[in-house]
């Protein structure tokens, strides 16, 4: 058996795993003080360590301990096995997701060729599209193990939106995999690495800019972000699903939904973005003239950068667009998306087929 | 003459909803336009003041303080005559004005003649209190006003009855400025007889 592979898969994963849920700390950060900003507050910047307040960043830390420090309560009309298993449920898909998304090309070092993501799955996107629909149980099972009007409706919203988008969602990419010619992640980003006409990299907001805009969406819709929150809508349903939830449960809802958004964001940058390509300039290129590693963590920078820009973008758009209304969403959902990812896919198919 | 039916047509939720979406212009109509300036508003607003976070009206409440004016209605004080006697003669003009009913005064004989009367217990419900400032215009002697003090967080509901010794004295541990005072100015009759002074 291979024992170093296993080791450099086993490290792969750990060190995604933690980069992500480490993004959720300054991602509440991040949307905190930016919708502080938005509102002309000044948000957290009390808490401190040693006079240390890192501009607000210490206080995901106090929010932490006092998380764990409550008191792990289940409500007595609740059906405890379902209200325990809810947030894991919840939890786990999300951090399964980013196990396909490559974050630079790949590595050969020691004669042995390192792929940057963790599971290289031929499938990938597919992958995606089925732990991105597991969610939706965690949510609908949270809504309905605690027995209160608000988390079953905030449940059944959300399992009416999840099933009405993923639709919208997998239809609009449908059009990029004709055009890359595959449905592995990594093939994709390698694919965008070309340029159109010399000069414009050959991303997929290039190639596909209309998928890119419905994806965009749907991907809002899929990790229930405002404009699409519906499941959560605060002044209607208390905090729809999670209402019951306190403590570390809580804790883990709130970390599946910041999880969920970087997977989306992810999923835009490699899709439409080019993933880790830096425009301009071809990876084997790079490779050669600085040294596979600092190539490398050139492009893991350059995916970082792209990602935190869509992560702030879920949190720009949601401190700017008030939560559409019920039938809006699912006017724009069945009526207006799928018809323009179909005829996308339409489109794209007849100019393939022509070229 | 009664409405046909027939005649009537019922607007439902959503052609009510399609006619107001078709008043509006074709590129309005497709959201996203009007969702960018949108996002251009915030960012502008959120530029503004990561560059200039003095512009913003946030007030670091405790290190800052609001200014607030000096006729501000804070808790009340109970002045002093020289000798360090309550100036109050205990007339009960305050408690009859006070439409919250929160002062509670029990009168006693002063040995002074020329002051006739002294409090005995002289206590504000600052829980009841509703810093109207009637009291200090009501008293004849000039013995009660108010303070620009607003701080009076407590864990026990007790800390909020003021008495005497206190109304005379917290002063002298929190450096406060006045508030409220008695008016001192000439009294113009003609407007006081419709209530506006």
């Amino acid at each position: 058996m291979d024992w170093t592979g296993v080791g450099i898969s086993i490290l792969k994963a750990c060190l995604v795993f933690f980069g992500v849920v480490n993004t959720v700390p300054v991602l509440v950060w991040a949307e905190r003080r930016g919708s502080a900003f938005i509102q002309h507050r000044l948000g957290p910047n009390r808490v401190n360590i040693a006079g240390f307040s890192l501009l607000g960043l210490v206080q995901p830390l106090a929010d932490v301990v006092k998380f764990v420090w409550k008191e792990d309560y289940v409500p007595a009309h609740a059906n405890r096995a379902f209200y325990v298993l809810a947030p894991i449920l919840l939890l786990v898909p999300a951090a399964m997701t980013f196990a396909v998304v490559p974050f630079a090309d790949d590595l050969l070092v020691g004669g042995r060729q390192i792929t940057m993501q963790v599971a290289d799955l031929n499938i990938g996107i597919l992958y995606v599209f089925a732990l991105a629909s597991l969610s939706v149980y965690g949510i609908v099972l949270a809504g309905w193990a605690s027995n209160n009007k608000y988390s079953l409706l905030g449940g059944i919203r959300s399992s009416a939106q999840m099933i009405s988008y993923e639709l919208a969602l997998g239809l609009s990419v449908v059009g990029l995999l004709m055009i890359y010619g595959s449905a592995g992640l990594d093939e994709i980003v390698r694919g965008q690495g070309e340029h159109l006409f010399g000069i414009v990299p050959k991303w997929g907001v290039v190639t596909q800019p209309i998928a890119f805009v419905l994806f965009l969406a749907a991907v809002f819709a899929e990790s229930n972000r405002l404009p699409f929150d519906l499941p959560e809508a605060e002044n209607e349903l208390v905090v729809g699903y999670h209402t019951e939830y306190s403590a570390m449960k809580f804790a883990i809802f709130f970390m599946a939904e910041y999880m969920a958004m970087v997977t989306g964001a992810m999923l835009i940058v490699t899709l439409f973005f080019g993933g880790w390509q830096i425009p301009w300039v071809e990876s084997a290129e790079l490779q050669a003239a600085v040294g596979p590693i600092p190539a490398a963590l050139l492009q893991l920078g350059s995916f970082s950068a792209k990602l935190l820009f869509f992560l702030w973008l879920f949190i720009w758009v949601r401190w700017t667009l008030p939560r559409f209304r019920y039938d809006q969403l699912m006017h724009l959902g069945w009526k207006v998306i799928l018809p323009l990812a179909l005829a996308n896919v339409f489109v794209t198919g007849l100019v393939l087929y022509f070229t | 003459m009664p409405i046909d039916p027939r005649h009537v047509k019922v607007l439902e939720a959503d052609d009510i909803i399609r006619q107001r979406a078709n008043t509006q212009a074709w590129w309005k109509r497709l959201y996203l336009p009007a969702v960018v300036m949108g996002l251009g508003v915030t960012l502008r607003n959120m530029l503004g003041n990561l560059l200039r976070p003095g512009g913003l009206p946030t007030i670091r409440y405790p290190e800052e303080r609001r200014d607030y004016g000096d006729r501000f209605r804070g808790r009340h004080y109970l002045k002093k005559r020289p000798s360090g006697e309550p100036r109050c003669v205990a007339c009960m003009m305050c408690a009859t004005a006070c439409p919250a009913d929160c002062i509670y005064i029990v009168a006693g004989e002063h040995p002074d003649p020329a002051i006739e009367k002294y409090p005995v217990r002289f206590d504000i419900d600052g829980l009841r209190c509703i810093m109207c400032g009637y009291c200090v215009d009501a008293c004849p002697e000039d013995a009660i006003a108010m303070t620009r003090e607003y701080e009076w967080a407590s864990y026990e509901r007790e800390d909020f009855i003021w008495d005497k010794e206190y109304l005379l004295n917290w002063r002298d541990e929190k450096i406060v400025p006045d508030g409220y005072q008695p008016y001192e100015g000439e009294i113009d009759k003609s407007r006081m007889s419709r209530g506006t002074l």
